[in-house]
C-alpha cells in the first residue's frame, strides 16, 4: 500500500497536468528504508514527448548523489500518460528499476491541462511483474 | 589508488550488496571487463554487442561516458565510475 499526503499527491498531479499533453516525470524522496514519500522533486522529461518520458541524464546522477548525501532513496517515481489509463506500459515495466519503488502513474487523458477526473494509480514492479497497490491519500504522514 | 565504481540497488545482487566496489583499468570498458571477472554477470547488464545498453547510464566523476566515446571513455586512478539506469518508460 502506498500512503502518501494530500499536499504531494496534489503536487504530483498539478506536475501532470502541467505538462500536458507531454508526459510529466519525477520522483518523492523518503528517509532510506522508511516508506515515506516525504519530499516532491519534480524532474525535467529530457524526451519532452507524448509517449515517452527519461530523466536527463545529468539531472539522474545529481538527483542519486543527492539522495545518496541525504540518505534518502526514491520512495515514489512517478510519471503520467497523456492518452492513455495510469497502467504501466510494456516499456515502463522494461526499464522499471528500483525494486523498492511505488511506481505512481498519474493519467490525465480526460482533464488535459484543465481541472477535472484524473487517475491516479500505484504500483509495484519487480522482474517484469506488475502488482497495483491500494494507495492511501492523507492529510498528513503521522510522525514517526 | 583504484576506481571507485558505484553500483545500483537492482545490480547489489551481483556485488554481494556493496555499494561501491573498486577496480582498475584505462578505460571504462576495462573498468567493466575487471569487474566482471570478480562479479560476474554484471557486464552483461551493462554492455550488449553494440556497446552501452541504451538505458544504463555511466558516468566518468560527472560527465556521461556517452559524450566521452563510450566503453572507450578514459578513466584514471582516483576516478569515480557511477552506474545508473535511467529513468525512463512511458505510453510506448
Amino acid at each position: 500500500m502506498l500512503v502518501i499526503s494530500q499536499d504531494i499527491r496534489d503536487a504530483l498531479v498539478a506536475h501532470a497536468r502541467r505538462d500536458h499533453p507531454d508526459e510529466a516525470c519525477g520522483v518523492v524522496a523518503g528517509p532510506a528504508g522508511s516508506d515515506r514519500p516525504e519530499r516532491f522533486i519534480p524532474m525535467v522529461n529530457a524526451a519532452r514527448s507524448p509517449t515517452f518520458y527519461e530523466f536527463d541524464s545529468a539531472d539522474l546522477l545529481r538527483l542519486y548523489r543527492e539522495l545518496d548525501e541525504r540518505d534518502e532513496e526514491p520512495v515514489v517515481i512517478y510519471h503520467s500518460h497523456t492518452a492513455t489509463e495510469a497502467y504501466p506500459s510494456r516499456t515502463d515495466i522494461a526499464y522499471a528499476s528500483e525494486p523498492g519503488a511505488h511506481y505512481v502513474l498519474i493519467s490525465t487523458r480526460e482533464c488535459g491541462s484543465q481541472d477535472g477526473p484524473v487517475e491516479f494509480r500505484s504500483f509495484r514492479i519487480m522482474d517484469g511483474k506488475v502488482r497495483e497497490e491500494e494507495v492511501r491519500v492523507v492529510p498528513a504522514l503521522t510522525t514517526s | 589508488m583504484a576506481i571507485e565504481v558505484r553500483i545500483p540497488t537492482i545490480l547489489r545482487s551481483y556485488t554481494a550488496g556493496a555499494k561501491s566496489v573498486d577496480a582498475a583499468g584505462s578505460t571504462v570498458g576495462e573498468v567493466l571487463e575487471d569487474l566482471d571477472s570478480r562479479f560476474s554477470g554484471l557486464r552483461e547488464r551493462l554492455v550488449d554487442e553494440a556497446g552501452l545498453r541504451r538505458f544504463i547510464n555511466v558516468y566518468v566523476n560527472d560527465e556521461d561516458v556517452r559524450f566521452m566515446g563510450g566503453l572507450a571513455a578514459p578513466v584514471a586512478d582516483g576516478d569515480s565510475v557511477t552506474v545508473l539506469p535511467a529513468v525512463a518508460g512511458g505510453r510506448g
